[in-house]
């Protein structure tokens, strides 16, 4: 089975994070970064059907600049195969319909049986590109699954509704799903593997190279930031001061008071 | 080109609330985008819910039959596109939902259209404007979609107040919208499975102490389970503790968990992620205590603290000591 992941290098704001005086983005002094919570999971669960199927490959796609073969070295110390990164300038702040458009591309090319997404990246949260490359790719797809059982032809799927509830589909394959957290336990990589990691195939190239080019990145674009601001926080939480000490006696105060 | 699709929703047998709150929003919006407002249910039976979409503001409601008896997304997606199609609308509104997530990002991508998902406020601006959160909810980002003729917002459910349901004497007209869909499904309906019941209904509790990822380890679970007993609390969590097995699902706080509503809801080491907010943003009083001010749950919390969760632990057991 040939499963093609495409994974995202995330960004985390650190606790003392400031925004650019232009308010175009977020000074790079307060940001790190991590592979995608979900990607470990969908990865994981591609991982584990190569390995029933007991052939094909994993293969883990990222459209990003350099600092994020991070993500993609991540995935391949982990078990994937051989990775894909996709980067031109152009796609600095690309929305999902965007990202979408080019791993249309990557993943087209490669003819998978199965793409899996995450349900969402943690920084962004759009929770919408695996599903528009479904639409892009033309794949059947099933978003938020929690489960995957495979007969090799097709599978039966747990989709997780509102409240819990679980819906269970049957899709044939090729089709794309989108994985949530909880599916398995994703695995750690090994020192050992980290080190192959760079050893294993990675292919970097351009929107151009997939036979994108600018007029039809452009129209794959589905909003445009005009503003980024600090949350207004409004009324707020009253925030308690003092040591510990301190706002545990507050806190008691108040929930005796609410209980009462 | 004008006028504002609503995607309303329903699951088995129910019409969703967030149908009600995208009707707000669209009424809200209506007189600035121009047109009409018209609201489409996708159903095999949506005659069913017809009366109470016709509610104040709505010009029209669309019926589509679907020939399947659940939700299906391809069916769905051509479904939408049709009506897009019939009405040529500026704006489709959808909720930020499972359903809505399963397909409208895709009808969004291979017509080429404006699309956001988790909009929390809208505006207008010479076309439609939306707000959403950036950079994991810290920040906020407001967008425009130059250029689009149709564009799809989802909307976060809980934002909007829901519209008042129409009561079968409203005055909109009400049109079956005949669209070609047999064949067009692509995955099978298999049944569902409920959410088993739990030792504990934390949704009866009337004061929650809430644990997330803050607390690092599962062996650190026994030592606040504790300190709920002897505040007279019921330990709640956020869903990475049941993710990694930790705890029970039926502990579980959130969108895919319980919604729960408290005298006093005590959240320890919980960021505050959109679906963890949806299970208990309307608790009576919120005590967020987090190491991270920029955490977004004191945006909904009443009283906050920027400390070490352990630390208090510390302190409050000392107090019952
Ligand atoms: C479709 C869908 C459904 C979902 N449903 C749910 C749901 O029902 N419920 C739910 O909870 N989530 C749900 N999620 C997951 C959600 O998106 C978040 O990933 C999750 O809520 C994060 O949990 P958390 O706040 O415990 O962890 P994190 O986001 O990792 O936050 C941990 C917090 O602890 C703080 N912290 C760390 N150490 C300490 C310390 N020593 N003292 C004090 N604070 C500390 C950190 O600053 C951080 O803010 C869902 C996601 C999706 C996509
Ligand atoms: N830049 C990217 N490169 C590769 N995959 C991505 C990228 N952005 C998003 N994805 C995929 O889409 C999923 C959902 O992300 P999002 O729609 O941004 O919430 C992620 O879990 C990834 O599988």
């Amino acid at each position: 089975m040939k499963v093609v992941v495409p994974v995202k290098q995330v960004v985390v704001l650190d606790d003392e994070f400031e925004l650019l005086p232009d308010g175009s983005g977020v000074d790079p002094d307060g940001i790190e970064s991590e592979l995608n919570e979900w990607d470990t999971f969908s990865l994981e669960a591609a991982l584990q059907l190569r390995d029933a199927a007991g052939d094909g490959e994993v293969v883990a796609i990222t459209v990003g600049d350099e600092d994020a073969e991070e993500g993609l070295l991540a995935a391949l110390a982990k078990g994937a195969d051989r990775g894909v990164r996709v980067w031109h300038d152009e796609l600095q702040g690309a929305d999902a319909l965007a990202v979408a458009r080019v791993l249309a591309g990557a993943v087209g090319r490669e003819s998978p049986d199965l793409v899996l997404c995450g349900v969402q990246s943690s920084d962004a949260i759009n929770s919408a590109t695996g599903i528009a490359l479904a639409g892009f790719l033309s794949l059947p797809h099933v978003a938020v699954v929690t489960g995957i059982a495979s007969d090799g032809s097709a599978l039966t799927v747990e989709r997780e509704l509102e409240g819990g509830l679980v819906e269970l589909v049957r899709v044939s394959l090729p089709a794309l799903l989108t994985i949530q957290t909880g599916i398995n336990e994703p695995r750690y990589a090994t020192l050992r593997a980290i080190k192959q990691a760079r050893d294993k195939p990675m292919e970097v190239c351009s929107p151009a190279d997939l036979g994108i080019d600018s007029a039809q990145l452009a129209a794959s674009i589905g909003a445009r930031r005009r503003r980024l601001a600090m949350p207004d926080r409004g009324g707020g939480a009253e925030i308690i001061e003092g040591s510990a000490a301190d706002v545990a006696a507050r806190i008691a105060t108040i929930v005796k008071e609410r209980m009462d | 080109m004008a006028g504002i699709l609503v995607l309303a929703e329903a699951r088995r047998g129910e019409l969703r609330d967030v149908s009600l709150e995208l009707i707000t929003a669209a009424t809200e919006l209506k007189a600035r985008a121009g047109g009409e407002l018209a609201v489409a249910l996708i159903d095999a039976t949506p005659e069913r819910y017809v009366a109470r979409l016709a509610a104040a503001g709505v010009d029209e409601v669309l019926t589509v039959r679907s020939p399947v008896a659940q939700f299906e997304p391809h069916v769905s997606a051509r479904a939408v596109e049709g009506l897009i199609e019939r009405l040529r609308p500026t704006l489709v509104l959808a909720a930020h939902s499972i359903d809505a997530l399963g397909f409208v990002p895709a009808v969004a991508a291979t017509g080429g259209r404006g699309f956001l998902s988790d909009v929390t406020a809208l505006g207008w601006d010479d076309g439609p404007v939306a707000i959403r959160g950036a950079y994991g909810d810290k920040l906020v980002a407001e967008y425009d979609f130059p250029g689009k003729a149709t564009t799809l917002l989802l909307l976060r459910a809980g934002t909007f107040a829901p519209a008042a349901a129409g009561d079968g004497g409203g005055g909109a007209r009400v049109t079956e919208v005949a669209i070609e869909l047999d064949g067009v499904a692509r995955t099978e309906h298999g049944g569902y499975r409920e959410v088993p019941a739990g030792d504990v209904d934390i949704t009866k509790a009337d004061f929650l102490l809430s644990i997330g990822r803050g607390v690092e380890e599962k062996d650190n679970i026994e030592r606040f389970e504790e300190l709920a007993r002897r505040l007279g609390a019921t330990l709640s969590v956020s869903r990475p503790l049941v993710d990694a097995g930790w705890v029970p699902g039926a502990r579980q706080v959130g969108q895919s968990g319980k919604t729960v509503k408290p005298r006093v809801y005590l959240a320890l080491g919980i960021s505050g992620a959109v679906q963890h907010l949806a299970g208990m943003r309307t608790a009576e009083t919120i005590i967020a205590v987090n190491t991270d001010p920029e955490a977004p749950i004191f945006g909904v919390a009443h009283y906050g603290a920027v400390i070490d969760m352990f630390e208090l632990a510390d302190e409050l057991e000392q107090a019952l000591d």
